[in-house]
């Protein structure tokens, strides 16, 4: 019923012009999934910027935060250049190599966390009741609880990743042909879009355990952890599980094997290392599912 | 036409909550809650509702099927034509909703950002905005906490803010939750008289929970009770009154202290020195009880209290089958 559109308005059409909320009228009639989908991009954007210009108020501290921030995350990769003060290679990857494996993952997690980092709060939020308040607003609760505090701080992440990323392309001993030079950006990518349908997914399941942020944080930020690290020096039951359980070895490990010329330690079928972007869709489609799941359970039950 | 259109529209519905209880280690129990268990009223265009009823009894889960954030179980929701739950975006929209209990606005934004981003997400034209928001400003007195963060708020100061947010993108219907509670009475005062003439003014439609039944006074000339999940009692005060076989109290103090009074109609409920209390029924007149008392006794002086409304409604529930009609 609701789905007709409206009919003509009968003889009293300019008085109901004069009626408050009249100007709703032309919003009504863009409806569908691609409305939808931008509808959720252009509210993303609006809480997106308010929180940077509030955080921008006080320029003092969020140059203070983000510096701390991204020294934190400088120091983590200043520990893997000292382990190789004792060692020559890890798990058959020189410094460089373990660099540009540090380096895709680490520019990959970071853009998922920039965009949709705050998304492990949704549990706290269902639990104490203010998802509501965003039920009550004309946009997908996606779109608000992915903008939802914006920390800006978080580019640090990406900062730090790309800056490991380019001094290990300058170093590694790879031949560059032009597929090889395109998997590079595409890692970055398709692995932020991975690590994003995880967080998504992880938020999801908060809407039936509240209390699964940490499972969530353990994936993701464990999981970014552990592909700053070749795939060799892991048990291969832990590798299998983030190819086909997690796929988060479709991020860097996999492209990366073939970018660099090592072996695969799970002797998978070559071209798997090209099917990231695939990898990635099916991701973001089984992620919009567990959402719509989740959303779909926390309205039937309430909190 | 505005005036006999229906706006909300509910037949039926239900809503049935699966609680899961805890039973030893790992075993769980499942029962069944209905929150909602039937229920159908309509509301026309620019009425005032008082939605009232004991804790538990249904009012908050009614309000969130009505604004679309529960899917009922089962029955027929409408809210200016939309269906609540399928169209929950559309709807958003038409609606305004306060929850007295908790904020809607963004916690570390000062209000005037946060109004600003429902501007945006709403889509609300320039001059529409800048007449509702200069409107609520100056009769809620925002204008010096503008510039506050939401948190740094008073109570009565949030309330003040959340109503505003609630009312920049002209809602058709209006939905408070409790919009008094925790206020002083300065407060509630303030917030009372701003939504009557914001109703008489604009023709919004509004529907109120709350245990401050001065509120229902104030606002309200239809009142629904609400207890189990059914409605229990549908149309003004005074029905409410008769139904809930409500009492008015005659208070007289007579010249010396006297054995407690025999009063045909009435009977004597209180005695304290030379005052003696009578209780006789809301719906009847006092003029034969006071004319009997002063022929009789020696009458200093009288007076008659209203019932309160709290007691009323505990009588209500306290009735076993509901005498609503």
């Amino acid at each position: 019923m609701a789905d007709r559109p409206v009919p003509p308005a009968p003889a009293g059409a300019v008085a109901d012009e004069a009626l408050p909320g009249a100007w709703r009228a032309r919003y009504d009639a863009r409806r569908g999934p691609g409305h939808r989908a931008a509808e959720g991009m252009r509210v993303y954007g609006l809480v997106v910027g308010m929180w940077v210009r509030s955080t921008m108020a006080y320029r003092a501290s969020f140059a203070m935060t983000a510096l701390g921030n991204l020294a934190a995350t400088a120091l983590d990769f200043v520990t893997i250049v000292l382990m190789f003060g004792r060692v020559h290679a890890l798990g058959g990857f020189t410094l460089p190599e373990v660099g540009f494996l540090y380096g895709t993952a680490g520019t990959a997690f970071g853009l998922a966390d920039l965009f949709l980092g705050s998304m492990d709060r949704l549990g706290r939020r269902v639990r104490d009741g203010t998802l509501d308040a965003l039920l009550l607003r004309p946009a997908p609760v996606l779109a608000q609880v992915a903008a939802d505090k914006f920390a800006l701080r978080r580019l640090g992440r990406i900062v730090q990743g790309l800056a490991v990323l380019g001094w290990s392309l300058a170093r590694v001993d790879v031949h560059w042909t032009w597929w090889r030079a395109a998997m590079v950006p595409g890692m970055v990518v398709c692995g932020g879009i991975i690590f994003c349908a995880v967080f998504t997914a992880g938020a999801a399941f908060q809407f039936v355990a509240q209390d699964a942020a940490e499972v969530q944080n353990s994936v993701t930020y464990g999981g970014n952890t552990m592909l700053q690290y070749p795939p060799g020096i892991f048990a291969r039951e832990l590798v299998r599980g983030v190819t086909f359980v997690v796929p988060l070895a479709f991020v860097n490990w996999l492209p990366a094997l073939r970018v660099l010329g090592e072996p695969d330690p799970l002797g998978l079928p070559g071209w798997l290392d090209f099917a990231s972007p695939l990898v990635a869709a099916l991701c973001c489609a089984l992620a919009a599912a567990a959402w719509r799941t989740g959303l779909r359970a926390y309205r039937s039950t309430g909190s | 036409m505005p005036s006999t259109d229906i706006v909300i529209e509910l037949d039926g519905v239900e809503k049935v909550f699966d609680v899961r209880r805890r039973v030893g280690l790992l075993r769980r129990e499942r029962h069944e809650v209905r929150a909602v268990d039937g229920i159908s009223f309509t509301v026309p265009r620019g009425e005032v509702v008082g939605y009232i009823g004991p804790n538990g009894a249904g009012k908050s889960t009614t309000i969130k099927m009505l604004t679309g954030i529960l899917t009922p179980s089962a029955g027929r929701v409408r809210v200016d034509g939309i269906d609540p739950s399928r169209d929950r975006t559309r709807l958003a929209r038409r609606i305004g909703v306060v929850f007295g209990q908790r904020t809607t606005l963004w916690w570390d934004l000062p209000l005037k950002d946060s109004y600003e981003l429902v501007r945006r997400m709403y889509r609300v034209p320039d001059a529409v905005y800048a007449r509702n928001l200069d409107a609520c400003v100056e009769l809620l007195e925002l204008g010096p906490l503008l510039e506050v963060p939401v948190r740094q708020l008073s109570l009565g100061q949030r309330m003040r803010g959340d109503i505003t947010a609630a009312l920049l993108h002209d809602p058709e219907v209006l939905y408070l939750d409790e919009p008094t509670i925790g206020l002083d009475v300065v407060s509630k005062t303030r917030v009372r008289e701003f939504l009557r003439d914001f109703n008489a003014e604009r023709g919004t439609t509004v529907l109120l929970t709350t245990h401050d039944l001065t509120d229902i006074e104030t606002l309200c000339r239809r009142v629904m009770v609400i207890d189990h999940g059914r409605v229990v009692h549908d149309g003004d005060l005074a029905g409410l009154h008769a139904v809930g076989r409500s009492e008015r109290t005659l208070v007289a103090d007579f010249a010396r202290e006297l054995p407690p009074v025999e009063l045909p109609g009435a009977r004597c409920v209180r005695v304290e020195g030379p005052r003696q209390s009578f209780a006789f029924p809301a719906g009847e007149s006092a003029a034969p009880l006071v004319a009997a008392l002063a022929a009789h006794h020696p009458l200093v002086d009288l007076s008659i209290r209203e019932p309160a409304i709290e007691d009323v409604i505990a009588r209500m529930y306290a009735a076993p089958a509901p005498a609503a009609g």
